[in-house]
Parts: structure tokens; sequence; C-alpha cells
């Protein structure tokens, strides 16, 4: 059983503030995903739950004990770092027995866990290889079976697949799923990759500039962005903003069409659709397209409406070509709505911000 | 010119530089060393082992470098983990710690005899502060243990700093992640030490080692300054030989005896510390 808690966590450097009152509660077994781009402080935030850095106020806690004072041998956790860490003057069983030694496990139990955890990511036939005889992906398996081995309640792990080519991390991508759901352990897991975070996150926890955006399931996250930070962040292409201006009537002119949107204050809202949920139709957003691109399942189709750039996935049977124009009919269901003024989500419930 | 000859030709000069001025003069003197005017034989190095002060020197040279290099590789180790965590200032403190460097052995000594001698600092400090009466003779025949102490000293301020330096640079190549694994692990900063930081310096611990090895069986001026004739030690017998007793042919054998022990124990030094292959940083 391991709950993490993390409360009100800040980090400066110098004068810089990498991480802004940082509130997160990852229940035990669960695998959350920290992600976002370079710089926006995940990496610290990791290393603060790992022991490496200090926090400059706040607090961390694993399986309700404080943590934030002890050394990162006393927390309980192992970790994959980015560059994988295997240390090079020790073999691979010796690298995978590190932890166990240090904590003093009898020699029996260290050869049995090594051996069990080395089948389990496929490297019995390593053990007596030194790392530099080891190539990337396998460097990568070692340094799993490692923390693995150790049987911690939380396994924290830092852009663990970022070194390898895109074939491999795919295939590792699935096995670490895997091996970890088998392991019952609570896993933090970094990564700066939006499609390895959706695929892998029981949770995401989408970062900006030194503070948690938004902490959801990757569907909800997708689905609904809770500011427009996230909704331009997450998806490839990511969602389509357009200006919405609001009638008389309450209801929203979006590309000249009207639509029924949120009752607020605001005279104008950002407008929001993913390039999958709009379809072809008679009439709808009259849009000019720029840029055809087949992708066989469907065409990625770069429009303008009114002077912004919107993105549509099309069927890939439909007759369009540079300088058509089309009218385009969104989903309605999956319109999103944000307040320009602040970035936040504005709600279709009255009063309700 | 093709450019698989370009590094023979690059490295010509400084090949036949130490071919003129080490091969060719190595030769000479181990001509002479194996030479008894009449035949190739080992009556020189017979002549020179037989000597009553040899087997004192040899044990001498030894005890010396044993006593030695020990100590100043902890120091050296223990002063360059120090600053390699210093944040501040790391470069003044390395360039006021390796000053000895830059005096000459015989000055050293000479520093530390003033230090020792009957009228030296030590006795003037123990004097003055009413320890002792009056000035006694620290370095004399009666106290063969002091003077080995004070060349030891001698020794030890004067290059451990050529071994700092090296294990600084060798320390300073150990990436930075392997030892936030090791602490992860469960790894407190002395089994950081011990198995992180000793091992992936093995190849700067050996250079340091060779290095100090070799120069500590040819110590010579600070034993002379400190010692002179009663601490014989095996270069101080060379130059004996050499230029009291005129007997060429024994000084050359007796600096082939320290050639011997020094390529032994180097080679004795690169085997402990040999890194297996793919097992490098």
């Amino acid at each position: 059983m391991a709950e993490i808690k993390i409360k009100n966590v800040a980090k400066n450097f110098a004068s810089y503030q990498a991480l802004n009152d940082i509130n997160l509660t990852v229940s035990d077994q669960e695998f959350m995903v920290l992600l976002g781009a370079s710089g926006c402080g995940k990496t610290t935030l990791l290393r603060i739950i790992a022991g490496l850095e200090t926090a400059t106020q706040g607090e961390v806690w694993i399986n309700d004990r404080r943590v934030d004072h002890l050394p990162p041998k006393d927390r309980g956790i192992a970790m994959v770092f980015q560059n994988y860490a295997v240390f090079p003057h020790l073999t691979v069983f010796e690298n995978i027995a590190f932890g166990l030694r240090m904590h003093n496990h009898p020699s029996a139990e260290i050869t049995k866990r090594v051996h069990r955890t080395a089948e389990l990511m496929h490297i019995e036939r390593l053990l007596k290889r030194y790392s530099g005889e080891l190539s990337g992906g396998q460097r990568q398996r070692v340094a799993v079976a490692r923390a693995l081995a150790m049987e911690p309640d939380v396994i924290l792990m830092d852009e663990p697949l970022s070194n390898l080519d895109a074939l491999l991390r795919l295939e590792m991508r699935a096995e670490l799923k895997g091996v970890l759901a088998e392991s019952k352990t609570t896993a933090i897991y970094v990564t700066h990759d939006q499609v390895e975070a959706m695929s892998l996150a029981d949770r995401i926890s989408v970062m900006n500039q030194g503070r948690i955006v938004q902490a959801s399931d990757p569907v909800d996250i997708y689905r609904n962005p809770a500011e427009k930070f996230v909704a331009g962040f997450i998806g490839n292409p990511p969602m389509n903003f357009l200006v919405a201006d609001k009638r008389p009537d309450g209801r929203w002119t979006v590309g000249g069409q009207p639509y029924d949107g949120p009752s607020c204050a605001e005279n104008t809202l950002d407008f929001a659709i993913r390039p999958e949920d709009v379809v072809l139709a008679e009439t709808g957003i009259k849009a000019k397209v720029n840029v055809v691109e087949p992708l066989g399942a469907h065409l990625l189709v770069t429009c303008d409406v009114n002077g912004a750039q919107f993105r549509a996935t099309l069927d890939s049977d439909a007759n369009i070509g540079r300088g058509d124009t089309i009218a385009l009919q969104p989903q309605l269901d999956r319109i999103r709505w944000f307040n320009p003024s602040n970035g936040m989500r504005q709600s279709l419930e009255k009063n309700d911000v | 010119m093709q450019a698989r000859y370009l590094p023979y030709v690059l490295i010509a000069p400084v090949s036949v530089f130490l071919g003129l001025f080490f091969l060719y003069p190595f030769y000479l003197v181990a001509q002479t060393a194996f030479y008894d005017g009449a035949g190739w034989s080992l009556k020189n190095f017979q002549e020179v082992t037989s000597y009553w002060k040899f087997p004192s020197s040899f044990k001498n040279t030894l005890w010396l470098a044993a006593v030695v290099v020990p100590i100043q590789l902890a120091l050296a180790l223990l002063m360059a983990t120090m600053v390699n965590a210093m944040k501040k200032g790391r470069d003044l403190v390395l360039y006021i710690w390796t000053i000895p460097l830059g005096i000459s052995d015989l000055a050293a000594g000479i520093i530390w005899l003033a230090i020792f001698e009957q009228s030296g600092f030590l006795n003037s400090i123990m004097h003055g502060l009413g320890f002792i009466d009056r000035p006694t003779a620290l370095i004399s025949y009666q106290n063969p243990t002091l003077i080995f102490v004070a060349i030891a000293l001698a020794e030890i301020w004067r290059a451990t700093a050529i071994m700092l330096v090296i294990l600084v640079a060798g320390i300073g190549l150990i990436p930075k992640e392997y030892y936030e694994a090791a602490q992860v692990f469960g790894a407190g900063r002395w089994k950081q030490f011990v198995r992180i930081t000793l091992p992936l310096l093995r190849p700067s611990l050996s250079t340091a080692l060779v290095l100090r090895v070799i120069l500590a069986f040819e110590v010579f001026a600070v034993v002379q300054a400190l010692g002179g004739t009663l601490f014989p030690v095996l270069m101080s017998e060379t130059y004996a030989y050499q230029f009291e007793l005129l007997n060429g042919s024994a000084a050359a054998a007796v600096a082939l005896i320290i050639l011997g022990i020094s390529i032994a124990s180097t080679i004795a030094i690169l085997r402990v510390l040999r890194v297996p292959k793919g097992a490098t940083i």
C-alpha cells in the first residue's frame, strides 16, 4: 500500500520559481504521469519526491509518513533514470542486485530476486555482461529491473523511454505498462510525450510553468481540458480555437454560424473543437483549404476560418483540394468553450464559472 | 602524403628523442651493470647486494614507500572529494594545495629540516611553551624513528598534490547520475564512495599510484637533507657508488635494481586496478 501526497510544494532556484504550490495525491497502485513541455517543473517535482532535490516549502507524504526530510534511501522508492544510470563497473547481475545489497538482503534472496526480475524484463542472458556491452534498450531493461527488484512501494520514472528509438519505445511502453500493473506498485512517470502519457497513465497531471493545470484520467483530459493551455497541448493536432461573438439572443456566432453556448457575462469566448469532431456538410463553418495531407486512414486538412487556422481530419474519400472552400459542421456535444481573459473552461451551466 | 603514414610521421620526432636520450643511455647503463671487465656477469649485482648497507637501504626504501604512498593516497582522495564538493573557490583551494609541487625536493627537505633541527621551529615552540627545558637534537642516530617520521612527513607534504591533481580530474569525470542512482538505491555517503567513486576512479587511481610509487622508490634529496647517512636509501647508495666510491658499474647495478622494483610494482598496480572490458564509464 502506498499513497503519495504532495502538499503545497514549491521550489525556487535562486529567483526562478520552478514549482508553485503543488498539491497532488497519487493513490495506491495508481500509474500517474506528469506531462508537460520541458522546463515546466515535472522533473523537479519527481526529484523532490525522490529526495534528490529539496523543496523550498511544502510536504511530501508516502504511506502516511512524512518523508520530505528523509534521504532518498529511507523513502521506500526506486527510480528509473532518463540516462538509465546503469553502473558501468558492475555486471548486469550486480546492477540489479545493487539496491538489495545496500539493504543487506541475504544473498540467496538477492539471487532469487535478480533472476526473477531479469526474467520479467527478458535479460536473463545478459546477467554477466557490463553496461558497455549493452544496447540502449537493454540498458533500459536493466534500469527497470534494478528498480523492480527492490519491490518498492513507489517507482519513479524520469522520461525512461526518451532515449530509445521509436520502435523500441513503442515496444517498451507496452511492456512497462504490463510489468508495472503486475507489480502492483504505485508509479509516477515523467514525460513530455503525450501519446506515451495517454497510453500508460491511469491519471495524467498536465503541468505548465511550475503548476499542475489539470489532473485527471486520459480521456477526460482529452475530452474536457480544464484550460485552453491543456486543449492546445494535448492532441495531435491539438484542438482548434475560433472566436465566438455573443448574439442578442444569447447564442454565439462562430464562423458565421449560430451555436448554443454558455450563458455568461463575457461578450466573446473561445470556441474549441477537436479536428476529428467536425464533418463535411452542406452548411456550416466556412473554411478555405490551405493544405491537404493524406494520412491513409483520413485526410488532415488545414484551413483558414476568418484568418484563424483550423484543422480537420476528414474521411480520406473526401474529394478536397487546395483552395476549395468547404463547410464544416462540429459535433455539438464535443464543443468546448474557454474564457479568453483567463483561459479557463466556461461551463455550460449558468453562473458556474 | 598518404593519410595512413601521417600518424607515424607525427610521432617520429618524439620517438627519435626518446630513443636517443632514453633507450640508448638505458642500454649503456645496462651494459655497465652486467659487464665485469672480462665478460657478462652478475658480479656487480652480487657486489652491491652483499654490501652491508644494502639490506637497510633496500628496506628503508620499501618501508618509506609503503608508509608514505598509502597515506598520500588517502589524503589525496579526501582532498579530491572535498574539492569536488565545493561550489565556490574550488580552483583557489586547488592552487593553494598544489603549491608544494612547485618546490624542489631538496628545498622541501631543507624546509622540514628547519622545523626539526636542534635550533629549529619545533624545538623553539616546545621550549617556548615550556614543554622542554632546552632544545634537544631530534634528528640523530639515537632517534631513527623520528628521522623516518620527519622524512615521511616531508614527502607527504611535498608530493601528495600530484596525486590530488590526477584524482580531482578523475572524480570530475564520474557522471552525477551514478551517485543519484546509488542514493536512491540505498547507499549512504560512505557506500557511495566505496561502491561508486573508488571503482569508477580506477584508471586515475592507477595512474596516480604508478607515478607516485615510482617517485617514492627514487626518493633522494629529502632523505639527504633530513637523514643524511643515517637513513640510507637505494638512490643515495647509487649516488654514493657513482660519486664517492667512483664505482660506475655498482651504481648502474643499483639503478637497475630500482628500475626492477619500479616495473614490478607498476605491473602489480595495473593488474589490481585493471578495468574489465566494457566496464568503463
